[in-house]
Formats: structure tokens, C-alpha cells, sequence
């Protein structure tokens, strides 16, 4: 999962590119509504977290601009300012979610997994497909009831994988969801997780197609 | 008088009675006038036709007594004849007149008090005939007839008051309907309620007060909407710090990798010191909008000063300040409180905007005034105006600026009867902040 941060507090901004990393996302940070756009118009995010006083103007004009554009990206408001008519201008702006200031991080995580949830059209929040569950809560992966140890980027490759698993997703989009800006990729990083993926959950679970990408294989 | 209907109705009815008295003097004048010349000219045509009646008759009989005849009738109360001859005796009179002689007038008009009465008397001599023919009538009768006259006219007027004043106090209160109405608005309103009345349905006398009320509303509503905004953008500040303190905890907390917890800890560190600066920071802005206009004013040694307040704050590194030691010793008369507060967030300020350099503490040239420069990037000159604004942050916002350091410096400079200009070095880029007396 990868999330955009859009936040001028450098110690807020960091807290949350650890704390988000550490639930299992990829972050990246802008501290503008001009740097927000620009990683907007180049990169895509599974969910944006976006303050709403931002130095150069208000997060809600990033959000219609972002809406205007037709773009569906799940958006958590975080602000400080919590009257309730700052909230209802949030949500009529295009935001799925709203989170005042100072907020828990557990549960900003939980928010974004919900709304990223909710974007793909789907319902549960545990990703199940063939046996094999992923619970983008906590992370752990089962294969016919058996936990299984997968490292923190295998996971975010499944759980890309699972999210739609009729969709073939291409390497570059899977790259693009596992490294940040700021994080350097090995020419073959996907690879190696998909083959380390394979030995760990199965090895006809997920399908290569040559020189398009991967997808789940349909269950037998 | 506290009630304006009440106060318009006595003045009304003071007025209107006052010019109807006039009227009614003027009325009295005016007929009395005019009666006296009615009957003067009636007492003279009956004076004559009494004259020519003699004539037709013939000339008195000496040997005979005074005899009397009956006086026309439309007369016989008001009018008396009598006629004399020449010689003094009565000839006639007319019933109801006196006995003795009405005037002694040879002829004309004249007035004398006959039996305690007033006559007024028009004599004709008819020398041919030997008689004097004298017709009066009694100043009485005609006083009675104006005052009859009068009273014809007061009478009603007299219970026309009482409808008189009904009428303009019901209108009185028909005219101020619009006050009324307005004060009602107005009273009906909630406290937030600061929308304008109405002043276009307004009558052009309540207008000025509508339109001023509406221009405190205006006032009132602009001050509480800054007031929100201050509130709002203080709450942002505070929570923003605070929301990431707690999230740094979280993460110090569920780290496994000791680094990242280590890292999670010094952003707490750092987080906790930024917020106290903000904390003294809004304190020092409340107090300075709490505490009066009037500065306690004090001869102040800025050199010691400043030197006093750079000193004890703690700056990166890099950072080197200067004090011109001809600063010591200069005296400026102000408030020593505001002065240093003044002090600490121009230098604050200056220090939070460079990595590395000098910030220069100075007098002016011509030594009215302090002056700090610095070796930051400056603020771009459209932003010069706004920079003294509570919690602007520019496009050159430091990491850690809260956008109240330069507000509290221009305040306190104005409270300390100082005041402070900001401009962009011209040697350099850099800040250059002037605090002036006066």
C-alpha cells in the first residue's frame, strides 16, 4: 500500500512515514499544496492523508482539484481544526475520512485500510483468495489455516495481488507501490519477492504472465 | 423626560395650545376692533335717523314736558336716545334710557360714566331745530358682545382639546412605529445574530441609527470573526505538535528496530521543545492583548538588555551573534518588559531562519533606535506586509516557526511605545528589523 502524506509539520510528517511503515505501507511525504499535486500528477497512491492548513493554501483545494480530476483515491482529512462545519466542508470536498488532531495512530491506520478498502469494492476487510488470507491489519498471512512468516514487502506484493485477483498488475506498478521516492530499487526486487512469495504460500499461487505482469491464479 | 412619544406630545400640545392662544388673542383684538366700529357706526346712523325723525315731527314744543318714545325695537336693550334742546332741556327719551344727560359733547362722539355705567355717546346738533339728539350705547354691552363672540369661538375649541390630544397621541405613536419596530428586531435577536437591519425601509430619521448600528455590527462581527480565526489557527498549532508527539510515541513504542525507536525518541524530544516555545509564545501573545495601551514607560539601557536576553538563549552551532558594544550605554524610553520580549522574538526569528552566520545586534546610525540584521534568506517583499500577522508562515517558514514571533515583537514594540519596521538587507539577503521610539 502506498500513501501520500501531505503534511508541514516535519515531526508529524515523519512520525507518520515510520508509524504507516511499520503497518506495512509505503509513505511518501509532502509538506505543500504544490508538492501534493505534483507527486499527484506522477505517482499513483493507494490512500492520501492530507492536512488541511498547509502553508501555501488548504488541503480542501488539493481535495477538489483531486475530485475535479475524477480521481478516486480514498483521502483521510487530518486536521486540527474540528468544528463540526470543517468537517462537513471535509466530507462534501471529496474526503472519505476525517481524523482531528491529535489522533492515534492505530487507529489512522485502520481508517485508511477501511477506505482503501472500501475503494476496491470490497466488503471484508481479510483478503482471501484459494486458501490463502491476508489481514492487512496485522499483517499475517495464513495458507489453509497455517500461519506463514512473510516479510513486511512479500506482503504488500500479495496483498497488491489479492486486492483484485483477476487484475494482472505489471512489475513498475508493483514497484511503484512498494518503494517511496527517497528508496532505491533493484532492478529485480519484484522478482525476488514473488519467487520467495511462491515458496512460501505455494508455488502455483500466483501466475506469471510473461512480459505483462502477475495475478493470482484462479483456484482450482 | 425619558419617553420621546411623552416628550413629543407635551412639546405638540404646547405648541398647538400656545398658537391657539395666540389666535384666539388675536381673534379678541380683531373683533373688539371691528364691534367698536359696527355699533360707533350704528350709534352714529341711529343718531341721524332720530335727527331726521325730529325733523318730520317738527321742532319741539317748549311748553311741554320730556316725553319718552319708544326706541326702535331691534335697539331697545342696547341703544338709549335721548334728545335735548338747546337750552339744556329734555326734549325726549327713549325708555330705558337714564334721566340725566349721556354727554356734555356738543356734538360727536364722547364717553362718560353715566349711573355707574360706561356710555358711549354720538351727538348730532340740529341748530335749526334747537335740539341735540344723543344716542349711546354701554362699553359693557359691547364688551359682552366680543366676549359672547369669544366664548363662541373657545367653547368648542375648549372640548377639542381633550380629541386634539388624542389624536397626536395616537399619532405620536403611529410615527414612531418604526423605532418601535426596530427595537423589537433588535431585541429579538440572539447574541450571534449580526446581520444589518433593514435600513432601506427605515424613515430617513431612524436611518442614521440603523446604518450605525449596522456599522457596530460590522465592527463587532469582524472582531469576533479574528477572534475565531486566532483561536482556530492557535488550536492548529498546538494540536499539530501534539499529534505528532503522539504519534512519534506510537512509533517509539511498536519499533522493533531500536534505530528507528531511538529516531522516534529524539522527534519527541524535538517536538516537546517546539511546543513549549509555543506554549511561552501564545502566552506572551495573551498577555500582550490583555495588558492596557498605556505602557509603564522607564529609562532602559538597551545594551545591558540585549545583551541580557541574546544571552541566555540558545542558538544552533553555526550561529554566532554580534553586539555593537556601542549599544551599551544608549538609553531608550520604554517599557523594559515589552522591550525584551520584543528583543527575544526578533532574535528567536533571526536565528531560526540560518544555518550558519552572524546576527548582528546594532544602533541605528543617527541613534534613534536598535536595529539586528541577520544572514537568512530574508521574506519576499509581498509577504513584508503580512509577516507581523499572528500565525503567518511565508514561503521562507522556518521548520519550527509557529508564524508568532514576529506578531509578538510588533506588539510588544507598539506596547512598549516603539515601534518596529522589517525590511529586506540591500547589502545581502537577510532580515533587517528596526525598532524605533515613538
Amino acid at each position: 500500500m502506498r500513501i501520500l502524506v501531505v503534511e508541514d509539520d516535519t515531526i508529524l510528517s515523519d512520525g507518520l512515514r515510520a508509524g504507516l511503515g511499520l503497518g506495512g505501507a509505503t509513505v511518501d511525504c509532502v509538506a505543500t499544496c504544490a508538492d501534493a499535486e505534483a507527486a499527484l500528477a506522477t505517482s499513483a497512491f493507494s490512500a492520501i492523508v492530507l492536512d488541511l492548513m498547509l502553508p501555501d493554501g488548504s488541503g480542501l483545494d488539493v481535495l477538489r482539484g483531486l475530485r475535479r480530476r475524477n480521481d478516486r483515491t480514498p483521502v483521510v482529512l487530518l486536521t486540527a481544526r474540528d468544528a463540526v462545519s470543517d468537517r462537513i466542508a471535509g466530507l462534501d470536498g471529496g474526503a472519505d475520512d476525517y481524523l482531528g488532531k491529535p489522533f492515534d495512530l492505530d487507529e489512522l491506520s485502520a481508517r485508511i485500510r477501511a477506505v482503501v478498502r472500501r475503494a476496491s469494492g470490497r466488503a471484508a476487510a481479510i483478503l482471501e483468495h484459494g486458501g490463502i488470507r491476508l489481514d492487512p491489519g496485522s499483517l499475517a498471512v495464513t495458507v489453509d489455516g497455517v500461519p506463514v512468516a512473510v516479510s513486511r514487502r512479500e506482503v504488500m506484493v500479495l496483498a497488491a495481488l489479492m486486492e483484485r485477483p483477476d487484475v494482472l498488475r505489471s512489475k513498475a506498478e508493483l514497484e511503484e507501490r512498494l518503494y517511496g521516492w527517497q528508496e532505491e530499487v533493484e532492478s529485480n526486487a519484484v522478482e525476488v519477492h514473488v519467487h520467495n512469495l511462491r515458496a512460501k504460500i505455494g508455488k502455483h499461487a500466483i501466475e506469471t504472465v510473461r512480459g505483462l505482469g502477475y495475478r493470482m491464479r484462479a483456484p482450482a | 423626560m425619558r419617553s420621546l412619544r411623552v416628550r413629543l406630545f407635551a412639546i405638540l400640545v404646547l405648541a398647538t395650545g400656545l398658537i391657539w392662544l395666540s389666535a384666539v388673542a388675536w381673534i379678541y383684538l380683531g373683533s373688539k376692533r371691528e364691534v367698536e366700529q359696527v355699533l360707533d357706526n350704528r350709534l352714529q346712523e341711529a343718531a341721524r335717523m332720530v335727527s331726521s325723525l325730529v325733523g318730520a315731527v317738527g321742532g319741539p314744543d317748549p311748553n311741554a314736558g320730556a316725553r319718552t318714545f319708544p326706541a326702535p325695537t331691534a335697539y331697545e336693550r342696547q341703544l338709549s336716545c335721548q334728545i335735548w334742546s338747546l337750552d339744556g332741556r329734555m326734549v325726549a327719551r327713549s325708555t330705558g334710557a337714564p334721566e340725566r344727560r349721556l354727554t356734555d359733547a356738543p356734538a360727536g362722539f364722547s364717553q362718560r360714566e353715566v349711573d355707574g355705567e360706561t356710555w358711549r355717546v354720538f351727538t348730532v346738533e340740529d341748530a335749526e331745530r334747537g335740539v341735540r339728539v344723543m344716542v349711546g350705547d354701554r362699553l359693557g354691552l359691547r364688551e359682552r358682545l366680543v366676549t359672547d363672540l369669544i366664548m363662541g369661538l373657545v367653547t368648542p375649541a375648549i372640548l377639542m382639546v381633550p380629541l386634539l390630544g388624542m389624536l397626536i397621541w395616537a399619532s405620536l405613536g403611529r410615527g414612531l412605529r418604526p423605532l418601535r419596530l426596530m427595537a423589537r428586531d433588535l431585541a429579538g435577536r440572539d447574541a450571534d445574530d449580526m446581520s444589518a437591519i433593514d435600513a432601506s425601509r427605515a424613515p430617513a430619521e431612524v436611518r442614521p441609527l440603523a446604518d450605525a448600528l449596522n456599522g457596530l455590527f460590522l465592527k463587532v462581527e469582524s472582531a469576533r470573526r479574528h477572534e475565531r480565526e486566532v483561536t482556530a489557527f492557535a488550536a492548529h498549532e498546538l494540536r499539530t505538535p501534539l499529534a505528532g508527539l503522539k504519534v512519534q510515541a506510537q512509533v517509539a513504542m511498536a519499533a522493533t528496530d531500536p534505530d528507528v525507536a531511538k529516531a522516534a525518541l529524539r522527534q519527541i524530544l524535538a517536538a516537546v521543545d517546539r511546543t513549549t516555545r509555543l506554549v511561552r509564545q501564545l502566552l506572551d501573545a495573551a498577555r500582550l492583548d490583555a495588558a492596557g495601551e498605556t505602557p509603564s514607560l522607564a529609562e532602559v539601557d538597551v545594551g545591558a538588555l540585549v545583551t541580557e536576553t541574546v544571552e541566555g538563549m540558545r542558538t544552533p552551532p553555526g550561529v554566532r551573534t554580534q553586539i555593537d558594544p556601542r549599544l551599551r550605554g544608549y538609553i531608550l524610553r520604554a517599557d523594559p518588559d515589552g522591550l525584551r520580549l520584543a528583543v527575544r522574538n526578533l532574535h528567536e526569528n533571526a536565528v531560526q531562519h540560518m544555518e550558519t552566520g552572524t546576527v548582528a545586534w546594532g544602533a541605528r546610525p543617527d541613534g534613534g533606535g536598535i536595529v539586528v540584521r541577520d544572514e537568512g534568506p530574508g521574506i519576499p517583499e509581498d509577504e513584508l506586509p503580512h509577516v507581523t500577522t499572528r500565525f503567518f508562515r511565508g514561503r521562507h517558514k522556518s521548520a519550527t516557526g509557529s508564524g508568532l514571533g514576529l506578531a509578538i515583537a510588533e506588539m510588544a514594540s507598539r506596547r512598549s511605545g516603539l515601534s518596529l519596521r522589517l525590511r529586506n538587507r540591500t547589502d545581502r539577503p537577510g532580515l533587517e528589523a528596526e525598532i524605533l521610539p515613538g
